[in-house]
């Protein structure tokens, strides 16, 4: 160790950073973190992957070969009667449909091959009128029945929450001192933190009664407060998207309207919002996506009931119960359906259509804040 | 809006117009009033929507919150059940969330911010997160059940406390990341620059100056993610998180029946056992016809709010001081 300023430093005592070991410890640290963000692109293709799985199995499932064999019959036995296609019907409808093939010598006939099967259930899948999948016999896959209950709910709830959305957006903006905006913007952040199965609640035990007393029609579990308490939930993101988008529109777009003589009204509706058009849209097709996809309030205040599509037109009224697609999926996972069964699959086939439905508005979403996105610089 | 638009668009017609237009002016204010008014009308709505909300909740619940019901389990009869097991299922999943989603989470927005050059990897990556973000959490618990209910079986053990909150963790890395990004991207540069110069490694900076920096903005976002989390309900049900349980997950005995300890002690008891979390309590006393039971529900909802407004609190504090630091 040197002692006296004048002598030379030993070499060993100054500081000499060992950079070999601290870039073997970056390259470390860089693929961790890179494998860490990989893990979203895993998760992605966890849910695509085993969305597109399951729904496969649905499709196939040796029930649709069954029910495809049975449809095809008066076409298989020409110069049979009714009566001898009902009995043979009756004979293949009690087979295991798991083992069709090794059945098929007791009835003399062959079986449609899976091929057939697979497009015969995309068939059903598309066009069946009713869903009744839990239904031992008379079983229908009409996924538009939940599709049109999905849609109403989120219908009712775009009436409510743009209209306000929107004009919570301006007030806030536009209007709101920035003190009163500093009190307004921590309560819609409290609104927007409330969780949906309180929503639920709310719907079910608040709302509903409430509406009853307005519409005596209206029934216990119904489209119309699942819907408006589901406006509300989605309400906030509205308004804080929208509010973000009117921000940014730049400050002398309004004062050259101030200028040229206009309201502060006019100057908001023939400026502000047409130059902040495309945030907006892209806010309300992010909370229709955000409502379709909605669970607890729906499952709670708008039934399990799903409405079959026909003159009856109860898929269509409001006031009735209804059976979303979440709903459909809890009320499976609640009677625990074993892993294989069809309800099982039907769950990923219900899932599988939600997550196409939200994608595509999402993608929907970002582009057409791409595309129509007036920039200001 | 056509009116008041074709003043813009058209171009202005002869002299005679210019008159009309300064004559109308005391009813285009009161239009103008009329607007303002309608937007303060929207503003109060939603307002009175939450207090509408909130004094029915106290109202129902207020009366049947006791000691009794917050160290009880659940039981047929509404005036004697309690929501222990529920608590203990949803402090469980507060532990585990975090231990998962925390590290995956700032990892992640720290290769996007710190380390990657902008490739198409990384652009990839992005995009996912933001897609990933508008995906429904019931999606999420469907992917739960595929993913670790049923192939990661013999190590979640089922319909268990872990594969619940690895469902979760999942669902709330989006926000995680996201957050972790801004607050890196809210360090200035020069911390960066500096430490480079001073012949720092970027790990070396990233730990050393940036973190730290960033640390509250960081922390903030893993208490909403975690807020957000505690308050799901649909995800759970998918993947089987029971509605009735008469027992609290890990090898503690005696009351309060949670411990932390439990997750060195015997961690495989904790995280295979079937579970139940807070809301799905309350959807399963909500869904029940008795009065008596909603009165549960919303007393379950008060607790459940207490929880989510404590530690919103708790996030506007940091994003307070995180803010006021770098002004």
């Amino acid at each position: 160790m040197p002692t006296e300023f004048s002598s030379p430093p030993d070499r060993s005592s100054l500081w000499r950073p060992n950079r070999s070991r601290s870039r073997q410890i970056e390259s470390i640290v860089r693929i961790v973190c890179l494998v860490f963000a990989g893990i979203s692109i895993l998760t992605t293709l966890g849910i695509v992957l085993s969305l597109i799985f399951e729904t496969f199995d649905f499709f196939l499932d040796p029930f649709f070969r069954q029910a495809l064999w049975i449809d095809r019959l008066p076409d298989l036995l020409p110069d049979a009667s009714e009566a001898q296609i009902q009995a043979v019907g009756d004979q293949i409808q009690a087979l295991n449909p798991a083992q069709l093939n090794e059945a098929s010598q007791a009835v003399g006939l062959e079986p449609p091959s899976p091929i057939a099967g697979f497009f015969y259930a995309i068939t059903r899948f598309f066009t069946d009128r009713r869903w009744t999948p839990l239904f031992a016999n008379d079983t229908d896959f009409g996924i538009f029945v939940l599709i049109s209950a999905t849609l109403m709910t989120t219908t009712i709830a775009l009436i409510v929450a743009v209209p306000l959305g929107l004009l919570i957006a301006i007030f806030l903006s536009e209007y709101a001192a920035p003190k009163l905006r500093q009190v307004l913007k921590p309560i819609l952040e409290l609104l927007a933190g409330v969780p949906s199965v309180v929503f639920g609640y709310f719907a079910l035990l608040t709302v509903t009664p409430f509406l009853q007393g307005l519409i005596p029609p209206l029934q216990g579990f119904n489209a119309l407060s699942a819907g408006m308490v589901l406006g509300v939930s989605i309400l906030p993101l509205v308004a804080s998207l929208s509010e973000d988008a009117i921000n940014a529109v730049p400050q002398d777009l309004r004062q050259g309207a101030f200028a040229m003589g206009a309201t502060k009204r006019e100057t908001i509706q023939a400026v502000v919002i047409p130059a902040a058009l495309s945030g907006i849209v892209a806010s309300i097709i992010l909370a229709m996506s955000r409502a379709i996809g909605e669970t607890m309030i729906v499952t709670l205040a708008a039934g399990q009931n799903p409405q079959p599509i026909d003159g009856n037109l109860g898929f269509i009224n409001p006031f009735i119960p209804v059976m979303t697609m979440t709903a459909f999926i809890v009320q499976v996972s609640l009677g625990d359906a074993p892993f294989g069964s069809l309800a099982y699959k039907t769950i990923f086939a219900v899932g599988m259509a939600l997550f196409l439905i939200t994608l595509a508005l999402n993608i929907v979403s970002y582009w057409f804040v791409r595309r129509f996105r007036e920039k200001y610089d | 809006m056509a009116s008041s638009q074709s003043q813009f668009s058209t171009p202005p017609s002869p002299v005679a117009t210019v008159p009309e237009f300064a004559g109308n002016l005391p009813q285009r204010y009161l239009v103008d009033r009329v607007f303002k008014f309608a937007t303060w009308v929207a503003t109060a709505i939603a307002i009175a929507v939450l207090g509408w909300l909130l004094f029915d909740v106290l109202n129902q619940g207020l009366g049947r919150l006791s000691w009794q019901f917050l160290t009880s389990f659940p039981s047929r009869r509404p005036e004697d059940a309690g929501i222990i097991g529920a608590l203990a299922g949803t402090f469980w999943v507060m532990i585990i969330v975090p231990i998962v989603a925390f590290p995956i989470g700032v990892g992640a927005g720290l290769y996007l911010e710190e380390f990657s050059n902008d490739t198409w990897f990384s652009r990839l990556i992005e995009i996912n997160i933001n897609n990933l973000a508008g995906v429904p959490s019931i999606i999420y618990g469907l992917l739960g059940l595929a993913a670790f209910v049923r192939i990661m079986e013999p190590i979640t053990g089922g319909r268990s406390v872990l594969a619940g909150a690895l469902t979760l963790a999942l669902l709330v890395l989006p926000i995680i990341i996201v957050a972790t990004r801004e607050a890196l991207r809210a360090v200035p540069e020069g911390i960066r620059l500096a430490g480079l110069a001073m012949g720092g490694s970027r790990w070396q900076v990233v730990r050393d100056h940036v973190l730290p920096a960033a640390f509250s903005g960081v922390l903030t976002g893993v208490i909403l993610a975690l807020s957000r989390a505690i308050g799901e309900t649909a995800p759970l049900i998918t993947i089987g998180a029971l509605t009735f349980v008469p027992f609290t997950p890990g090898c503690t005995e005696n009351f309060p029946y949670f411990n932390p300890v439990d997750l060195v002690r015997c961690p495989v008891d904790v995280a295979q056992s079937p579970f139940t979390v807070m809301p799905i309590q309350i959807f399963n006393w909500i869904s029940r016809p008795q009065a008596a039971f909603h009165e549960n529900g919303a007393a379950a909802i008060i607790v459940l709010l207490v929880m989510l407004v404590l530690m919103n609190s708790i996030a506007i504090a940091l994003r307070g001081r995180f803010q006021g630091r770098r002004s």
